[in-house]
């Protein structure tokens, strides 16, 4: 099967305008993927299936990602001018500095597709979709009509991290209730408040049964 | 405990040795009271519905291996109206409580529950997941709780006896009659309704209270 570097500029011949970078993984297995743009995916996806040489026509699996809000401190040479009294005499000095200067990374959705090809026998090729931000720009979209196998898959990452995908034939929710608002992978999703009886407390479910308490003492809860 | 669930039943019109005696001469002599009991607890219908892996247990519990129908329970029935016994066989999800509930507001008294695993008595390993229900009593009344994942389909059988045991003990009268008996007894449990973030309410209140940790 062909390296990533070489799908990457299959990709690139094939489909124009077509943004494509590989994500390397560090890890012994070396299962480097392709971090593909959003707006030309449904291409992407059809040349990645249509493709003699490739002919990726299984779909095995989709995941969902949460990656959160990242702060960044970073360490800068700064000159700034300063008033500084020299010999008795106010004088404006310039002066190099070192400053922190922290910025936050913006958090993102990922869909991760796990392709084979059970024509050529080869595969996986992993491929990355990521959303713009993880609160209101969630779309990406659905690689349905490509694999029909990832229906049930989007709809579970929809149900679970929020990702609406776009041109999905029937996006509801499959495991959680139609009227659930959250999104329990995401990793900052709290989960209700049902900490009353814990026999056993460890940890951060002996932390939420306090909590519990509390509430219960300040008559906010009612048992 | 079986001598403490009979003996108040013991204590009839009839001396229990004089029925000894009539029994020796071919008198049968029994109370209204025994014989509906007896009734009752040797017929006991399960409702044919299974929810997670206990389900399997459940099913062999009723094959020719274990045979429940010795103890008069073979019969499951596929309707809640007709079946007398609710067997929680498995992981209750938040999603398929109010379900739950429903098929047992749906059962004619007098009515059952064995709650069978680890997970219908309290979540079991889920119990601090936010999807699964922390044990199906806060909505229902259960009758007999079997600890195990899965129980083995002795233990369900120990509970068809506890049960038996338990409907053996009923007075039909009195403070401590069964529920059916009670025109005051709730008949139907609220059906919990899918929330924002949790069922709502999250427990029945009138079925299941925070019980105290001794320690």
């Amino acid at each position: 099967m062909k390296s990533v570097e070489e799908i990457k500029s299959a990709i690139e011949a094939a489909v124009p305008g077509a943004t494509v970078s590989v994500v390397p993984n560090p890890a012994p297995t070396a299962q480097h993927s392709l971090l593909i743009g959003a707006e030309r995916a449904i291409q992407i996806a059809e040349f990645l299936r249509d493709d003699g040489e490739l002919a990726l026509d299984f779909l095995s699996n989709v995941t969902g990602v949460d990656w959160l809000d990242k702060e960044i401190s970073e360490k800068v040479k700064v000159t700034r001018q300063v008033p500084k009294s020299v010999d008795g005499v106010e004088q404006i000095v310039e002066e190099t500095v070192e400053e922190t200067r922290k910025r936050v990374e913006l958090g993102y959705l990922e869909a991760v597709y796990h392709l084979y090809s059970v024509a050529k026998k080869h595969g996986p090729v992993v491929v990355r979709l990521r959303t713009a931000n993880r609160t209101d720009q969630v779309e990406l979209p659905s690689l349905t009509p490509i694999w029909r196998s990832a229906e049930f898959q989007e709809r579970e990452i929809f149900d679970l991290f929020g990702i609406v995908f776009t041109g999905h034939p029937d996006l509801r929710r499959i495991l959680m209730w139609d009227e659930f608002k959250d999104h329990p992978m995401r990793r900052d999703y709290v989960e209700p408040d049902d900490f009353e009886y814990e026999p056993t407390p460890h940890d951060e479910v002996l932390k939420r049964a306090q909590e519990h308490k509390a509430k219960v003492a300040a008559g906010e809860a009612i048992q | 405990m079986a001598e403490s669930l009979f003996g108040a039943n013991r204590q009839m019109a009839v001396d229990e040795n004089l029925k000894i005696e009539l029994g020796k001469q071919g008198v049968f002599v029994t109370t209204i009271q025994e014989l509906y009991n007896w009734g009752r607890r040797s017929s006991i219908w399960p409702m044919q519905f299974g929810l997670a892996c206990c389900a399997i247990e459940m099913i062999a519990t009723t094959m020719a291996r274990y045979d429940l129908a010795r103890f008069g329970s073979e019969v499951f029935r596929p309707s809640p109206r007709q079946a007398d016994l609710m067997i929680i066989s498995g992981t209750v999800t938040k999603k398929m409580a109010p379900q739950v509930v429903r098929l047992y507001n749906q059962m004619a008294e007098p009515r059952y529950v064995i709650a069978m695993g680890a997970c219908a008595i309290s979540g079991g390993p889920f119990k601090q997941g936010y999807n699964v229900l922390k044990g199906i009593d806060r909505y229902i009344p259960v009758d007999v709780h079997i600890p195990g994942c899965p129980p083995r389909p002795e233990a369900l059988i120990q509970a068809f006896m506890t049960l038996q045991k338990k409907i053996d003990g009923q007075h039909l009268t009195g403070e401590e009659r069964p529920r059916h008996l009670d025109e005051q007894a709730p008949g139907e449990f609220p059906v919990p309704e899918f929330g924002e973030h949790d069922l709502d309410p999250p427990s029945n209140p009138g079925t299941w209270t925070v019980p105290k940790i001794i320690q």
